[in-house]
Formats: C-alpha cells, sequence, structure tokens
C-alpha cells in the first residue's frame, strides 16, 4: 500500500478508472501507459461483472462491451504491464468475482501480479476479510466514518454525491464538510469520485481533498473510440490540478 | 433453533449479511431501527392485522382437495393465498411494508418486479395509502406481462422499462437499489421478496409468515396434528418461506422447496454475492451472473433468498426442480381436478405431488401462492 500513499506525497492525485478489456485488453494496456504519461498517478482498472450495482449506464455499458474478459485475463494484463511501468494499479471489482476466484488466491495474486490496492463497492468493511479502500458516502454516519476510515488502507474513497456512477453538471456543495468529517479521524490521503467530468470540477474538489477519481467521462470517450481525446483529457485534469 | 436467526447482522449461518454500496447502508440501518422499533408495537400490528382481514381478505381457507388426493395419494391441502386481493400472497409484505413507510414519514415508494405480481400489489397499497409509487420491471417482463404493467399504470404508479443487463428481474432489482442510492432521504424500497441485504430476507419473511401461522392453526384443527409435509415453489422464495418459517423447528414436518428447472439457484447454483447477499447464485465459472429461463416469470431470478440457502445447507428443507413441462401438467391438473386455475409459479409445487407418493392418512399443505389469471394467455400458446 506504499506505492499509493506516496501516490499522494508529491501532488494532488489524479485517478482515471477505466473498465479493463473496453474495448480490448490490448487496448487498455496500451492505454494505461498513455493515461500514466498524461499525468495519472494512479490507474483504476474496473473488472467486467454483469451486474455492476453502483454504476450509472455510462460504465455499465463498458462492463457490459468487456464481460467476456475475465479477472484471471486481467491478471496476466496487469504480469504485462508491470514489465514497462510501475504505476499504482487498483482493481475496481464486485465482490462475487472475488468469491468465485477465491479470496485467498485473489489477494495472493494482487501481491504476485503487482496490483497495489483493491475497491469492491459492495463489500463494506464489516463484511470484509481483507485490507482494502473504503468508501464514505454523505449518508455515512460519524460513528462508521471512524470505522471506515481506520480500515481503509491506502486512502479513503469519498464518495462525492447520493447515487451511482456518472458524470453530474455540478459537486455537491457539502464537499468540503464531508472531507472536514473525516479528517477529523485520520490522517490518511481523501480521494474523491462519482460525478467528476471536467477540470473545473476536478479542481474545486481537490480544494478538500488529496486526489480525484475520474471514470464516466473518460469512459464516455473510450466508447466513442476518441482515445486521443481520452487522454487529452486526463492531461487537461492534470493542468488543472496543478494550477495555483 | 432455525426460528432464532438471522444473527443481529443479518447472517443466516454462512449466508445473508449486507453486502451493498456505502451509500446504502446508512438506509439500511434506519430501516432495521425502524423496523425493530415497530414491528412489536400493539397499534402497528393492529392496524396491519385490520388492513390483512378487511383488505387483503384474510385468514385465506385451507382447503382439502379430495379430488387432487384422490389421484395423486395423501391428503392434500392447499393454502389459498390465490384468493388474496390482487390474487396472490405478495400483498402480505406488502401492507407490512408500506406500514412501515408511512411510520417512517417516507413520501415516495419504489418496487421491483418479475411477473408484475409484487409490482401490481405494491401500486395496489399505494393507491389505498395515496403514496406516488414507481415500479422497476424488465423490459422481457414488460412485454410477455402486459396485463399486469396495465394494472400498474391504472392503479396510478410509473412503470418503469429496464432494458440493461439480461432485462428481467434481476436487472429490475438492480435499477430499484440505483434508484434508492440518490433517494433514500425520502424514498422508500418496499422490496418484494425475501432476498437483498439485510434486513430485507427478515422484513418480508416475518410478513410472509402469517401464511405458516394460519395454515399451522387450521391444520391442526383439521387434522389434530402437525402435517407431514410443507410444499411451496421457490423464486426468492418468500410464499415458500411464508409457509415453512412456523414450521422449522418442528423436525418431524418434512420441508420442500421447487425450484424452476431453468432458474434452479439452490439445486444447480454456488455460493456467490448478488443484490446484497451472500447466497446461492447462478454463475459462470468465472462469476458473471447466468441469464434464467422459465416458463414463470415469477420464478425467472438468478439468486434465492439467504435463508433458502441456509435451510439447504443445515439439510432442514429438501429442494427440488421441476421442468416447464411439469409446471403446465401441474396448471392443468388442478384446473380439471378441483375448478382451480393455479399461477404457473404455483403449478411448479403442485407438479412435485406427483413424485412424493403419499400413504392415505399423509398430509401435505401446499403453498398456492397465486391465482392463474394472469398466465391464461401465456399457457394457451403451450398446452
Amino acid at each position: 500500500m506504499s506505492k499509493i500513499t506516496d501516490a499522494f506525497k508529491k501532488r494532488k492525485a489524479l485517478i482515471p478508472f477505466i473498465v479493463a478489456g473496453d474495448p480490448s485488453l490490448a487496448v487498455t494496456e496500451k492505454l494505461v501507459y498513455q493515461l500514466e504519461e498524461a499525468g495519472a498517478d494512479i490507474i483504476e482498472l474496473g473488472i467486467p461483472f454483469s451486474d455492476p450495482l453502483a454504476d450509472g449506464p455510462v460504465i455499465q455499458a463498458a462492463h457490459a462491451r468487456a464481460i467476456k474478459v475475465s479477472l484471471a485475463q486481467v491478471f496476466s494484463l496487469v504480469k504485462k504491464i508491470r514489465k514497462r511501468t510501475a504505476v499504482p494499479i487498483i482493481f475496481m471489482l464486485s465482490d462475487n468475482l472475488i468469491e468465485k476466484y477465491g479470496a485467498s488466491k485473489f489477494y495472493d495474486d494482487c501481491k504476485k501480479f503487482g496490483v497495489d490496492g483493491v475497491i469492491v463497492p459492495d463489500l463494506p468493511p464489516e463484511e470484509s476479510p481483507a485490507d482494502n479502500i473504503y468508501l464514505i458516502a454523505p449518508t455515512t454516519t460519524e460513528e462508521r466514518i471512524k470505522r471506515i476510515a481506520s480500515a481503509s488502507t491506502g486512502f479513503i474513497y469519498l464518495v462525492s454525491v447520493m447515487g451511482i456512477t456518472g458524470a453530474r453538471r455540478r459537486l455537491s456543495g457539502d464537499l468540503g464538510d464531508l472531507a472536514n468529517r473525516v479528517r477529523k479521524f485520520t490522517d490518511k490521503p481523501i480521494a474523491v469520485g462519482f460525478g467528476i467530468s471536467n477540470p473545473a470540477q476536478a479542481k474545486e474538489a481537490a480544494k478538500s481533498a488529496d486526489g480525484v477519481i475520474v471514470g464516466s467521462a473518460l469512459v464516455e470517450l473510450i466508447a466513442q473510440k476518441q482515445f486521443t481525446k481520452a487522454i487529452k483529457l486526463v492531461a487537461n485534469l492534470r493542468k488543472a490540478l496543478d494550477a495555483r | 433453533m432455525f426460528m432464532e436467526l438471522p444473527d443481529k447482522n443479518g447472517h443466516f449461518g454462512e449466508f445473508g449479511g449486507r453486502f451493498v454500496p456505502e451509500t446504502l447502508v446508512s438506509p439500511l440501518e434506519e430501516l432495521t431501527d425502524a423496523y425493530l422499533k415497530y414491528k412489536d408495537q400493539e397499534d402497528f400490528k393492529e392496524e396491519l392485522d385490520q388492513q390483512l382481514e378487511h383488505y387483503a381478505g384474510r385468514p385465506t381457507p385451507l382447503f382439502l382437495a379430495q379430488n387432487l388426493s384422490a389421484r395423486l395419494g395423501g391428503k392434500i391441502y392447499l393454502k389459498r393465498e390465490d384468493l388474496c386481493h390482487t390474487g396472490a400472497h405478495k400483498i402480505n409484505n406488502v401492507l407490512g411494508q408500506l406500514l412501515l413507510a408511512k411510520r417512517m414519514g417516507k413520501k415516495r415508494i419504489i418496487a421491483e418486479t418479475g411477473a408484475g405480481q409484487h409490482g401490481v400489489a405494491t401500486a395496489t397499497g399505494c393507491a389505498l395509502l395515496g403514496l406516488p409509487c414507481v415500479v422497476y420491471m424488465g423490459e422481457v417482463d414488460v412485454k410477455r406481462q402486459a396485463l399486469n404493467v396495465f394494472r400498474m399504470q391504472l392503479l396510478g404508479a410509473k412503470v418503469v422499462t429496464v432494458k440493461s443487463g439480461s432485462r428481467t428481474l434481476k436487472d429490475a432489482i438492480n435499477e430499484a437499489l440505483r434508484d434508492w442510492m440518490s433517494s433514500a432521504r425520502d424514498t422508500f424500497y418496499c422490496l418484494g421478496s425475501v432476498v437483498g441485504p439485510h434486513p430485507y430476507p427478515t422484513i418480508v419473511r416475518d410478513f410472509q409468515s402469517v401464511i405458516g401461522k394460519e395454515a399451522k392453526g387450521q391444520h391442526f384443527d383439521l387434522e389434530k396434528k402437525e402435517p407431514d409435509y410443507l410444499l411451496a415453489c421457490v423464486g426468492g422464495g418468500s410464499n415458500a418461506l411464508g409457509l415453512f418459517f412456523p414450521f422449522l423447528d418442528d423436525p418431524e414436518v418434512k420441508i420442500i422447496g421447487v425450484e424452476a428447472a431453468g432458474a434452479a439457484s439452490l439445486c444447480l447454483g454456488t455460493p456467490g454475492v448478488l443484490h446484497g447477499a451472500r447466497t446461492y447464485v447462478l454463475q459462470t465459472s468465472t462469476g458473471q451472473i447466468k441469464d434464467t429461463h422459465s416458463i414463470s416469470a415469477g420464478l425467472d431470478y438468478s439468486a434465492v433468498g439467504p435463508e433458502h440457502a441456509n435451510l439447504k445447507d443445515m439439510k432442514r428443507v429438501s429442494y427440488v426442480t421441476a421442468s416447464d413441462k411439469d409446471a403446465l401438467w401441474g396448471f392443468k391438473i388442478l384446473s380439471e381436478t378441483e375448478g382451480i386455475i393455479p399461477a404457473l409459479e404455483s403449478s411448479h409445487a403442485i407438479a412435485h405431488l406427483r413424485k412424493m407418493k403419499l400413504s392415505k392418512d399423509q398430509t401435505v399443505i401446499v403453498c398456492l401462492s397465486g391465482r392463474g389469471d394472469k398466465d391464461v394467455e401465456e399457457a394457451r400458446k403451450l398446452v
């Protein structure tokens, strides 16, 4: 996990999300290198699942496009990527995929192949046997914030809005308050996700957080096979985060 | 001992629990607290009992099907949930949950539906209580249950067609949960079966166990003993648990759940996590959820209630399958011998009677979970 924590030390962390295998594993591999070059500090790979509960239409469609890609194939992809770059990679996946793969084999393979962190959106810490990156939502009570903040490893994933993933016209006005409520209990880095789609929103979110996660806006461009534009978006997000 | 489950975190042995996005944890805690607060309060119980009696039409009869018994052996009793208002057991749970919603001050109701029976029941309860209602329904089911879509609209509900995934019940639940993730502050999710995250499997079971409580008393009055067998169809499993639950700690009562052969999560699935619970799931070797195919939309579901998963592993209940063909046989035989047209779901339970070879003083209670009017058109094409 120290690779993850380190990624937050030098600058505001930029964490792009893409679905592995959308549109193909070969393209995903190329995108990882290009995302890093464009200024990503951590790459978040979604593992395709038939029923991604927390996702809006854009990311659901990406899962459907890549549905034939298995978790084992994504581990092989990471192995290949590790020959070229050490950029931190985290997996975001539904708990059923881990159950089926076997939880202990899954976490062993994360270590073995170089996956630096795991986010399981449908696995709250109460049900979890392992060290994951956990989410805190606007509805999370103070008592749970305390528990989740102490259980989360690497960083804390702050869900900026009530609801599912997808672009929003504006960010929640309470983001600063929510971040402050979390910081009372921890000095772990906080990354904000859900609903951040453009450089202005990223800059705004970074006022209260240590990093931002951008998914749907990027995945939408990938859906249209606008790969150059997708990389450009990440470069622009980088610029916005670095601007004073 | 089975009747003491789940534990306080909603676990039935290795199954159940609360596998949901963080946004839903607080709404589920709020629901759990409200349920525990109100369920034993006298005025809540009285209001629910009143509605069950005067609106839903309870108690439902326990009918001795003499002609069918003569054909198939034993003494076959039918618990007539098909005579409930709206034509199925679903109303029992809906009335309970909607009273809870009102006590909690929720202003809007959402629900999912497969065959449309739970959707119709929810739309009905919302019409009665004056609450706005949105029902999520897969596109495939919207097409094959067009009449129920119209019924819901007539009752004032908005029906949202779900076009993601396999476009059936599984996807309707996904979409209802997604709605709830952004609306939980003022919206109550009225879930229709003993599935989903804690506390839903417990709440739905408790509201449905009126079926088994009545049947237990009625059977005892008639036979002066406990039944030898209980029999019910299992999709998500709410009518089955409703009948089974009050008998679970009577080891002499043998219990059988009948799944649709094309959607047999317990008989053919493996443990996994779907819709917020750990349970038996129909899935591929890499963990993708499989589509199901049953003649009965109400059983067409890739998972099953977590309490059933535990009852299977603990060997308290035996689970078997009936094919589409078996179900059509059950549909016909009950119509012909007793003048009762059963729902295709319940027909799966009827079909299993043929295999049981009961002796003449053995008794069985079959949960006739719904009436078959909704299925006549579908069956006409196939019989």
